[in-house]
C-alpha cells in the first residue's frame, strides 16, 4: 500500500507552467522528500498528488487504480499542512476523531484510534485543550495525529517544520524519522531545506522549475550529482564550481569539489588564497578564501580551531577522486 | 498621543464633547422623557424636563388602544425571517466567493452590490401590481421576499469579507479528512465564521427592522410593522405627543441596543468593505 | 486551491443568491418599462392601450417634475453638507482625549438606529411644532419668533430630520478613518513647524479623502430614495415645495393611480440615479481603488 505513480504529469494555472511534463514513481513505505528552491514546484506536486489541484495533463496512479480525477477524501492519503490546518473550535481530542467521524466509523473504535495516536504522540496531557491553547510543535504533533488516525496509503507533508523555531526542528525531525520507521508508510515530504532532505529521505527528489533534476539516495545525491545544479543544490556548504582554467585542466567545463574535500596548509598546495572571513562554528571552522583560480571566494572546511587570521596566506589541494567534472550543459561527465 | 493632554484641554474637550453628543442625543432623550408623561404634561408651554410626575400610562395602553404587540411581533418576524432567508442564500454564495474565486467574482460581487442601488421606485409600481394580483399585499409572507431581496447583496458581501479571513488551509485539511461539501460548511466554516455571522445578522435586523419604503407601501394592517404603525401617529387624533413617545421608545428600544453592540459591523457592512 | 470538484460547487452555490437577484432586477424593472408605454390607470384598469413615450412627455413636462427634481438635488447636497461637515467635525472631537469617550459615542451614534418614521414624527411633533415643540419654545423664550417648520421651510426641514438620522454614519466611518492615521505623520509634521490648522489641512484631511469619498458615495445613493420622512410629514408640501423624485412618483401611483405615469417616473428615476453614480464615480472614484 502507498505505492504511487505520476506519469507525464503537468501542471499549469492558465499560460504559466509550472510543472512541464513529470514522470515519478514512489513505491510502497518510502520516505521521498521533494527538495528545491522557492518556487520550483514542489509543493504544488505535492498538492497535485493530493488532490487539491487538478492536474492539467498526466496521470496519477495509486495503488494501481487511476486517481487523476478522484476528490482527495477519496484517495486516502493523510496531509500535515505547513501551517498545520487544525480546527480551531474543536478539542485537540476532537480534532483527531475528525476524520474518523466523516468515515461514520463507531464511536468505540473511533475513540480507540484517538486514544492511540494521543499515545504514539505524546499528546494525552492536554488532549482536551484547543488549538488556540498550544504551541507550536505541540499543534504540529496533533496535525501528525490528525494524519495518522485515519491509517492512509501515504502522508503527505508539506514544509510542516518551517514554522518551528530551530531548536525544535531537530527534534520534530528525528520524531517524523522515528514515525516512518513505526509505521512503515509511504511518507511524501516537501520541504526547502536541504539538510532535512539528507537526514529524513529514503530518495530525493530535487526539482528545479518543475523538472525533476535527479531522483536518488541521499549517498547518490551527494557523491554523484547529475548536474551542476544538483551539485550545488545539495550538501551544505554550498560546493565550490569553477569555470575557466582549473576546469580545463580537468577537461571539463565546469569542475566543483566540496568544502570538506579540500584540505589546507600553511606552507604549500595547489591554490594560493587569502583568508577573508572565518566561521567558527566549534566543531568546524569553514574559511572564505579569495584566489585566482575562481572569481568568488572558496568555502573551506577546516576542522576544529585552524589558527588563521584575515588576510593570511594559505595554500589548498582538493582530493584529487573528489572532484567532479561537468560539460558545457552543466551535466556531470562520468 | 504619546505626550500628555492637559488636565485643563482634557475637562474642555469633555465639556465640549458632552455638550455636542447630549445636543445631537436630545431628539431621543426628550422622546424618552415625554413617555413618561401624561399628554397634558407633553404639551405644557413651557415644556417640563425632569421634574414632573413620571406615569407609565402611556405605555400600559398602547397596547390595549392600538395593539402594540402585533406590530412589535410583525416588526420581529419581518426582521428575522428575511435574514434567515438571507442566510440561506448568502452562506453558499459567499463561501463560493471566498474559497473558490474565479476572475469573474470580484465582478459578480460587485454587480450584487450594484442591484441595491436600484432606486425602489424603480420597481414599485410592478411589485404591487404583482403583490395585489397574487394577494401578497399586507402579507408578511410577501414583505419577507422583498426584504430578503434588498438585503441579499449586503449579507453577500459582509460573509465573503469575513470567510476571506479565514484560512483556506483548514477547509483543505476538513476536504482530505474526507469531509463532504455539506459538512465542511455545516462543521467546519460554521462554527470558525460565527463571529462573521452574528454580525452580519445584526446588521440585516438593523436594516430590515427600519426599512420605511417597502413596509410602509405593501402593507396596510395585518403585516404592518413598527415602521408602520408609527407612520399612523401622522394623522393624529387629540393630544399625542405621550402615546407617540411610548410607542417610538419601544419601536426604537432594541435596535438602538442591538446598533449599540455593532458599530464596528455596521462601518464594515455598509461601507462594503471600502473602511475598515 | 480550485478542482474542477470544487469549481462545479462553487457555480451550484452561488446560483441561488445569482439567479435570486437576476429575477429581482431584471423582471419588476422590464415590467416598470412595459407599463410606462402603457395608458395604465387603477381607476379604469381595463383599457391599457399603448401609448408609447407620452406617459414620459407627460411626466416630464409636469411643473412639478422640475421641482422635485431641483429638490431631489437640493435635499441630497444639504444632507450631505451637513453630515460631511459636520461628521469630520464630531470625528475630530471625538478622536479627542476626554472623560466619558465611550458613552459620548453611544449618543453621537444612536439617531442612526432611529427608524425614519419615528425620527420624523419626534422632530415634526415635539421639535419643530412652533407653539409646543422644544425649538419653538427656546426661540419663544429668548423673544424670537418661532418658525412654522413644516409650512414654511419644508424642504430645510427634511434635510434637518435626514441630517440628524445620517450625521452618525458619517461620523463613524470618518473617525474609523481618523483613528487609522499614525501619529508618527502628526509628528514630524510638527516637527517640521506645521500647526495644527495646517497639520488637519495637509496631513488628516488628505488621509481621510478615500473615507470622505466612501461616505459621499453610499449616502449620495441612499439620499436620492428619500421617502419616509416627507410621507409622514409634509406629504410633499405645501404644493410641491418638499416633494422629491421619490415622492413625485409614489403620488402618481398611489393616490393618482396612474400606472403608466408613474412607470415612466420610476424609469426616470433609475436612470437618475444611474447618472448620478456614473457622475460621482467619475469624479471622486480616483481616491477608491476597485
Amino acid at each position: 500500500m502507498g505505492a504511487i505513480r505520476l506519469e507525464k504529469v503537468r501542471k499549469a494555472f492558465g499560460d504559466v507552467v509550472i510543472i512541464p511534463e513529470l514522470d515519478l514513481d514512489i513505491e510502497e513505505g518510502e520516505f521521498v522528500v521533494f527538495v528545491g528552491p522557492s518556487g520550483c514546484g514542489k509543493s504544488t506536486l505535492l498538492r497535485l498528488i493530493a488532490g487539491l489541484e487538478d492536474v492539467t495533463g498526466g496521470k496519477i496512479t495509486i495503488d494501481g487504480t487511476d486517481a487523476t480525477t478522484l476528490p482527495p477524501a477519496k484517495r486516502r492519503l493523510a496531509m500535515v499542512f505547513q501551517s498545520y490546518a487544525l480546527y480551531p473550535h474543536m478539542s485537540v481530542r476532537k480534532n483527531i476523531a475528525f476524520p474518523l467521524k466523516m468515515a461514520g466509523m463507531d464511536q468505540a473504535e473511533i475513540e480507540k484510534r484517538v486514544n492511540n495516536a494521543a499515545k504514539i504522540l505524546n499528546l494525552d496531557n492536554y488532549i482536551d485543550r484547543r488549538p488556540g491553547q498550544l504551541s507550536g510543535g505541540q499543534r504540529q504533533r496533533v496535525a501528525i495525529g490528525r494524519a495518522i488516525v485515519r491509517e492512509p496509503a501515504a502522508f503527505l507533508f508539506d514544509e510542516p517544520l518551517s514554522n518551528l523555531d530551530a531548536a525544535l526542528r531537530v527534534g520534530m525531525r528525528l520524531e517524523i524519522s522515528e514515525l516512518h520507521q513505526r509505521l512503515k508508510t509511504t511518507m511524501i515530504y516537501v520541504t526547502h531545506d536541504q539538510v532535512e532532505a539528507m537526514t529524513m529521505a529514503d530518495k530525493i527528489v530535487v526539482l528545479n522549475a518543475g523538472n525533476i533534476e535527479q531522483v536518488g539516495s541521499p549517498l547518490e545525491l551527494y557523491s554523484q550529482p547529475r548536474n551542476t545544479f544538483v551539485a550545488g543544490f545539495i550538501g551544505s556548504p554550498k560546493m565550490n564550481l569553477l569555470n575557466g582554467g582549473e576546469a580545463k585542466k580537468h577537461n571539463a567545463a565546469t569542475i566543483g569539489v566540496r568544502p570538506e574535500h579540500i584540505s589546507l596548509s600553511t606552507s604549500e598546495g595547489q591554490w594560493k588564497g587569502t583568508v577573508k572571513v572565518s566561521e567558527h562554528l566549534g566543531s568546524d571552522t569553514y574559511l572564505h578564501v579569495e584566489s585566482p583560480v575562481h572569481a568568488e571566494p572558496l568555502t573551506v572546511r577546516a576542522g576544529g580551531e585552524f589558527p588563521v587570521h584575515y588576510g593570511d596566506t594559505i595554500y589548498l589541494t582538493p582530493q584529487e577522486d573528489k572532484i567532479h567534472r561537468f560539460d558545457d550543459k552543466g551535466l556531470a561527465i562520468r | 498621543m504619546a505626550r500628555r493632554v492637559s488636565p485643563r484641554r482634557k475637562i474642555g474637550m469633555t465639556i465640549l464633547a458632552w455638550f455636542v453628543g447630549l445636543l445631537i442625543f436630545f431628539p431621543i432623550l426628550w422622546t424618552f422623557l415625554t413617555s413618561f408623561k401624561s399628554e397634558l404634561v407633553a404639551i405644557s408651554i413651557p415644556p417640563q424636563f425632569l421634574f414632573f410626575d413620571w406615569t407609565t400610562e402611556n405605555y400600559a395602553t398602547i397596547q390595549s388602544q392600538s395593539n402594540y404587540f402585533h406590530f412589535m411581533m410583525n416588526s420581529i418576524y419581518l426582521s428575522l425571517g428575511s435574514t434567515a432567508l438571507g442566510l440561506l442564500f448568502a452562506i453558499p454564495a459567499a463561501w463560493a466567493m471566498a474559497f473558490s474565486p474565479t476572475p469573474r467574482t470580484k465582478d459578480i460581487l460587485l454587480w450584487m452590490l450594484s442591484t441595491k442601488m436600484l432606486p425602489a421606485v424603480g420597481v414599485l409600481i410592478p411589485i404591487y401590481l404583482l403583490f395585489v394580483n397574487f394577494g401578497l399585499l399586507d402579507s408578511r409572507l410577501g414583505l419577507i421576499v422583498v426584504l430578503f431581496l434588498i438585503n441579499l447583496p449586503i449579507i453577500v458581501w459582509m460573509l465573503y469579507t469575513y470567510f476571506k479571513e479565514i484560512p483556506g488551509e483548514i477547509l483543505e485539511a476538513g476536504r482530505m479528512d474526507g469531509a463532504t461539501l455539506r459538512q465542511e460548511i455545516t462543521q467546519i466554516l460554521a462554527p470558525m465564521a460565527v463571529p462573521g455571522i452574528a454580525s452580519t445578522v445584526l446588521l440585516n435586523v438593523i436594516l430590515a427592522w427600519n426599512e420605511a419604503f417597502w413596509t410602509l407601501n405593501l402593507t396596510t394592517s395585518n403585516a404592518a410593522p413598527l415602521t408602520a404603525f408609527i407612520a399612523s401617529f401622522s394623522s393624529p387624533q387629540g393630544n399625542f405627543y405621550a402615546k407617540l413617545s411610548a410607542a417610538s421608545m419601544l419601536a426604537i428600544a432594541p435596535i438602538l441596543i442591538v446598533g449599540w453592540f455593532s458599530q464596528k459591523q455596521l462601518v464594515r457592512g455598509l461601507t462594503f468593505g471600502a473602511v475598515k | 486551491m480550485a478542482t474542477m470538484h470544487t469549481k462545479s460547487a462553487a457555480r451550484a452555490m452561488m446560483a441561488p443568491a445569482v439567479i435570486a437577484l437576476l429575477i429581482w432586477m431584471a423582471v419588476p424593472l422590464a415590467m416598470t418599462l412595459y407599463y410606462s408605454t402603457l395608458g395604465y390607470s387603477l381607476y379604469n384598469p381595463i383599457s391599457t392601450p399603448f401609448v408609447g413615450f407620452e406617459n414620459y412627455s407627460y411626466f416630464l413636462s409636469d411643473p412639478t417634475f422640475v421641482a422635485a427634481l431641483t429638490n431631489t438635488l437640493i435635499l441630497v447636497v444639504g444632507v450631505l453638507c451637513i453630515t460631511v461637515g459636520g461628521g469630520i467635525l464630531v470625528a475630530l472631537l471625538l478622536d479627542q482625549d476626554f472623560y466619558g469617550v465611550n458613552i459620548v459615542r453611544l449618543l453621537v451614534i444612536a439617531p442612526f438606529f432611529v427608524m425614519p418614521t419615528v425620527a420624523a414624527l419626534v422632530w415634526k411633533n415635539m421639535m419643530m411644532n412652533p407653539v409646543y415643540g422644544v425649538i419653538g419654545q427656546f426661540l419663544s423664550s429668548i423673544g424670537l419668533q418661532p418658525i412654522d417648520w413644516m409650512t414654511d421651510a419644508p424642504l430645510l426641514s427634511i434635510i434637518i430630520i435626514v441630517a440628524w438620522q445620517w450625521l452618525p454614519f458619517a461620523t463613524l466611518i470618518l473617525l474609523t478613518a481618523l483613528q487609522s492615521l499614525s501619529e508618527d505623520q502628526k509628528e514630524a509634521a510638527e516637527m517640521d513647524g506645521a500647526g495644527a490648522l495646517s497639520i488637519f489641512w495637509y496631513i488628516t484631511l488628505p488621509h481621510m479623502s478615500r473615507a470622505i469619498t466612501v461616505v459621499i458615495l453610499i449616502q449620495t445613493i441612499f439620499l436620492l430614495s428619500i421617502f419616509a420622512e416627507i410621507l409622514v410629514t409634509t406629504n410633499g408640501g405645501p404644493g410641491s415645495q418638499s416633494t422629491n423624485i421619490t415622492y413625485l412618483v409614489y403620488q402618481q401611483a398611489i393616490s393618482f393611480g396612474d400606472v403608466g405615469a408613474a412607470s415612466a417616473g420610476g424609469i426616470v428615476a433609475v436612470i437618475l440615479a444611474n447618472i448620478v453614480a456614473i457622475f460621482l464615480v467619475r469624479l471622486i472614484g480616483k481616491n477608491l481603488d476597485a
